[in-house]
């Protein structure tokens, strides 16, 4: 209503004192975040676009040297090293959670004693702070005293040193990653919430079994909730920082190495403000470029009710 | 609460149907229960029962002075104190601008108004690593780093999830009483404070909550900003402590469940406060 009006008047806006006063009062109230805008954001992102120019080491002025960071970028090993372990780990990570997540919440999608039980013991572990969940799973794949290689021990298995397996540190960090998907499964359980229960009775009327009342009501009309999750997941998963510092350092032979910790390491190790700033942009530019793709690809796959099925 | 008329729906197993469910969920809950047990059983051993071959599942008897220990090893009530610090602060600065922000993008009209949301959505997608440099140049200018200025002050310039979140909430009640108050001479303040504030305090618990668990489990921003030990945050003490040469587990353990309290007692507090807030606005319009 209020929108269809604005939009009537919006010629008059201006010469309407009434309108003038809100619109003035619109920009006051949000000035808090204007000016943030500017001084935390805006700012900054330019600055970091001008200092991936340069050579800047904080102690002296920077330096201009056009393009050189972002060429030496992609003649760094370690920056390539980085790429691709970051690009695995999302590879494996993010659909592992979204299954992960989708399963925990069918299954606690129940009208059963005890649900809500095991949907808290679900979501907990994702109230701790990174560095806690980390710290807890150093200690759980340690290969001598950790849970998992002593249970292994009871049956006669001598368990791998996880963590500190140059070959196998990464795959450990995705395997623990289990522990936090309480949170996609939270908003699956939200996304089933919004499923009207007679689309089951029509496809329960015409014939249809469990699988396939899954396949074909439950599962279209979960995608946009997959969807949602998915572009959230890609973002932050590309910037994973914590595990990677807390739990290995980048190592053992840079196995761990996240391009946010090169970049942190770039930039407050050794001072190389400009490249650290290059590699952020290029960072950047990555995201775009799979959010784009995530969201472009919505056409094939996402299915919004109330519209029609293309 | 949801768009959807009709009862969602819930499945209703019966039979051995129900018998599988359970079995799974039962199985899926020990994995997820056990790194929390070996967590409290670790924190509780002495140093002799940590690498005890054959493992020890259960202290033999819990040594419950681990917890002192722990805690007096590194001075955590200090870190304590500073995380408590930067927490209370940032939820008074995003309950204050997060509000004025998003009242103005639920309730009022102006030029360029879809112009300045979209952006203020788009700043969701940015990295921190982009920002997270120069803001460190900028603040190392303003004499800011290795102080709690640069974690605090840009809370009270808001922030575009929680804006987000509670244009929602102001958007679903109506407007008639807020305008009946202003007929009856109320300002726009005055109207926000005794009308809107009242009825949307399940959204705004939602933020002070959230950002209560964002600031204290916050890891990247202490760690850049905050150099000093006598400065450090608890989450930055515990990778500390991690990282000393000679790590004892059961310290580590003892002191992550200590650190953990607070945001468990907060979740097990706020799942009630949801569930009445859900109720609360339910029953209102």
């Amino acid at each position: 209503m209020r929108d269809v009006k604005s939009r009537i008047h919006h010629s008059s806006i201006m010469r309407s004192p009434r309108k003038r006063r809100e619109a003035i009062t619109f920009y006051l109230f949000i000035s808090p975040w204007l000016l943030g805008f500017l001084f935390f954001t805006l700012g900054p992102m330019l600055l970091s676009l001008y200092s991936s120019f340069t050579d800047w080491d904080l102690l002296t002025s920077p330096v201009w040297v056009g393009l050189q960071n972002y060429s030496d970028a992609f003649a760094d090993a370690l920056f390539y090293q980085s790429l691709k372990v970051t690009a695995i780990y999302t590879l494996l990570y993010v659909p592992l959670d979204l299954l992960g997540g989708l399963m925990l919440a069918l299954l606690v999608n129940a009208r059963m004693r005890g649900v809500r039980f095991f949907r808290t013991v679900f979501y907990l572990p994702t109230v701790f702070s990174g560095v806690v969940f980390v710290v807890v799973w150093l200690w759980m794949l340690n290969p001598r005293g950790g849970l998992i290689n002593l249970a292994l021990s009871q049956i006669g298995i001598e368990g791998p040193r996880w963590l500190m397996d140059p070959d196998l540190a990464l795959y450990s960090l995705v395997m623990m990653s289990f522990w936090g998907w309480g949170r996609s499964m939270v908003i699956f359980l939200a996304g089933l919430q919004t499923i009207p229960g007679e689309l089951y009775e029509a496809a329960a009327i015409d014939g249809a079994n469990g699988w396939q009342q899954f396949y074909k009501v439950t599962l279209p009309l979960l995608t946009p909730t997959i969807f949602f999750n998915l572009v959230l997941s890609v973002i932050f998963t590309f910037q994973t920082f914590t595990s990677a510092f807390v739990a290995t350092d980048g190592g053992p032979l840079d196995s761990t190495l996240f391009l946010v910790l090169y970049i942190y390491r770039q930039a407050f190790q050794f001072l190389n403000m400009g490249y650290a700033s290059a590699l952020a942009w290029i960072l950047f530019a990555i995201i775009l470029v799979l959010t784009l793709i995530v969201v472009r690809s919505q056409r094939f796959w996402v299915f919004y009710l109330g519209e029609k099925a293309q | 609460m949801n768009q959807v008329d009709s009862e969602p729906m819930i499945v209703q197993p019966r039979g051995w149907r129900k018998g599988l469910r359970y079995a799974l969920l039962i199985f899926t809950a020990l994995l997820f229960i056990a790194p929390a047990f070996w967590m409290l059983s670790s924190a509780l051993k002495p140093n002799y029962e940590i690498f005890a071959i054959p493992p020890v599942w259960w202290p033999s008897s819990p040594r419950w002075e681990n917890f002192r220990d722990a805690l007096t090893a590194l001075p955590f009530g200090r870190f304590a104190l500073n995380t408590l610090l930067i927490a209370g602060f940032s939820i008074v600065g995003h309950l204050i601008s997060c509000t004025l922000v998003a009242y103005a993008f639920a309730r009022f009209d102006a030029p360029g108004k879809g112009f300045f949301f979209v952006l203020l959505l788009s700043t969701l997608m940015l990295p921190y690593p982009v920002t997270m440099v120069p803001l460190y140049i900028i603040y190392s200018r303003l004499g800011w780093v290795n102080s709690f200025l640069p974690l605090i002050v840009p809370a009270f310039f808001a922030n575009a999830f929680y804006v987000f979140l509670l244009r929602q909430s102001f958007k679903q009640t109506p407007p008639d009483l807020e305008e009946a108050a202003r007929i009856d001479g109320a300002n726009t303040l005055q109207v926000l404070w005794h009308i809107v504030l009242p009825i949307s305090t399940p959204a705004l618990a939602t933020v002070a909550i959230f950002t209560f668990q964002a600031t204290w489990n916050d890891f990247l921003g202490p760690l850049i900003f905050l150099h000093d030990q006598s400065k450090y945050t608890l989450t930055l003490g515990l990778s500390f402590f991690r990282s000393s040469y000679d790590v004892n587990w059961a310290y580590l353990m003892a002191s992550s469940l200590v650190i953990s309290l607070p945001v468990i007692l907060v979740f097990f507090l706020a799942q009630k406060a949801f569930i009445q807030g859900v109720g609360y606005t339910g029953s209102k319009i």
